[in-house]
């Protein structure tokens, strides 16, 4: 329960701090509508055909998603440079993976925000029916996001003291994240074609599982060093 | 048992040692002044207390427990140079989000009895990022003493505060340790230092100069134990 509780505090800390400035949700929000109109003037969405379509939906829609989630990633343990905010939290006597699952959490809240008000947009410019198999597109969306939220979540905390932080995550980033991705691209394309997650598709849905599973439980091991040394 | 002990510390940044075989302990209940030039070590040697930073050889132990355990950081208040208090929440969210993270019972209690205390329930609501900068050491002040902890950690707790607040914190100090609680305090303020110390410790380039008790004539010429152990 003290777990639990200590999990919420600094979950609860993170979204408050980021919506009293919404530096982080605005740009990532902003970067990831630029790029999906920017693609659909590259891709001409009014001329592809609607099997076409279907089939870049997934990439297109992910790499969107990668991207922006990346600024509020950046900011995660950025926020706790400022007065040396982070010593504050290292001190208190909560566990270093119930900090670690708190800021993950605001930040996959925020990502998965920015990506529910994405994907209409996305809908309309692409003329994809993204909303025919929500309910699994939305599982998708929650499986991929943590899997992108926690890789991001722990390079920011490994990144914060280095002068290039903002190159650095990226690049730490997103090769792991590749099975994350290519699982979630995969899932996504299928379902906007209006199929659903069948025994052809079930492995990509098990990868991105097996990657949250194996991802947040060698993050949750690492954070104490990574932290503190 | 001490309530703090260092034993043997040594601490390099790359090939450098900034810490040297440093041997300290304070007693429950002592106020230790942790004294010397810039770049002396104190600051490093706070850090490696408070469980921020690993030493490279020897050992700390606070009551008998490591630093980093959680039952150990539950009984340490640090000041740092930082204040550690975030500048998007208000001076209220503020220590009531460490009261929460320390466990204490009643959280929002907590916060507002520390608020007044350190004179600042005027702007209990304000955000720091628009407080003074001797605003922003009070509410620090106030965080690292919210939790009631048994040793305190000051790295420079002066800094910045005037007069009226120096009073204030030299009384919340002496109100510490006449509660038998232990302070550990670095400074280059002497006078407000010795007048609260019951003990000294000298570090130069990374060395214990001088450990000892505070004596009459330190109270009286700050300057003594750097005159008569120090670089002069």
């Amino acid at each position: 329960m003290d777990y639990l509780r200590q999990f919420w505090v600094v979950s609860v800390k993170d979204l408050r701090a980021e919506f009293r400035t919404k530096e982080a949700i605005n740009a990532s929000l902003a970067f990831a509508l630029v790029i999906l109109v920017l693609f659909s003037f590259a891709f001409d969405a009014a001329d592809l055909e609607e099997a076409a379509m279907n089939e870049i939906s997934g990439g297109l829609l992910w790499i969107a998603f990668a991207f922006a989630g990346t600024l509020v990633l950046n900011r995660s343990f950025v926020r706790e440079l400022p007065n040396d905010c982070l010593d504050g939290l290292i001190a208190a006597p909560i566990s270093r993976s119930a900090l670690f699952l708190g800021k993950a959490f605001a930040n996959f809240a925020l990502v998965l925000a920015v990506e529910m008000i994405s994907l209409p947009v996305f809908g309309i410019f692409y003329h994809v029916r993204w909303a025919s198999q929500f309910p699994e597109l939305l599982l998708v969306l929650v499986l991929g996001t943590w899997g992108v939220t926690v890789i991001g979540t722990i390079t920011s905390a490994l990144t914060v003291n280095i002068k290039l932080r903002e190159v650095m995550l990226p690049m730490l980033t997103y090769p792991i994240l590749v099975p994350a991705l290519m699982s979630a691209m995969q899932l996504t394309t299928r379902l906007m074609a209006g199929e659903a997650i069948g025994a052809d598709t079930g492995m990509w849905l098990k990868m991105l599982i097996g990657f949250d599973v194996i991802y947040t439980s060698v993050s949750l091991i690492l954070i104490e060093v990574v932290l503190i040394g | 048992m001490s309530a703090v002990a260092v034993e043997g510390v040594w601490k390099f940044f790359g090939d450098y040692p900034a810490l040297r075989d440093v041997k300290l302990a304070a007693a429950p209940g002592a106020c230790l002044a942790l004294i010397g030039r810039n770049g002396a070590g104190k600051t490093t040697l706070l850090r490696i207390l408070a469980g921020f930073s690993r030493p490279g050889r020897g050992e700390v132990r606070i009551f008998g427990g490591g630093p980093r355990e959680t039952e150990t950081r539950r009984r340490i208040g640090f000041l740092g140079h930082g204040i550690s208090v975030y500048d998007e929440l208000s001076a209220l969210e503020n220590l009531t989000l460490f009261a929460r993270l320390y466990h204490l019972p009643e959280p929002e209690r907590a916060a507002r009895e520390w608020l007044e205390r350190t004179g600042l329930t005027r702007v209990a609501n304000g955000l720091v990022r628009e407080f003074s900068r001797g605003m922003r050491q009070r509410l620090a002040v106030a965080r690292a003493f919210l939790h009631e902890p048994s040793v305190l950690l000051l790295d420079e707790p002066f800094t910045a505060l005037d007069d009226k607040a120096i009073a204030v914190l030299q009384g919340l100090l002496r109100g510490a340790l006449a509660d038998g609680k232990t302070i550990v305090m670095s400074t280059h303020q002497l006078r407000e230092a010795l007048e609260l110390a019951s003990d000294v410790a000298l570090l130069s380039r990374g060395q214990v100069a001088f450990h000892g008790p505070r004596t009459p004539e330190m109270v009286a010429d700050p300057g003594y134990v750097y005159a008569r152990y120090g670089e002069g």
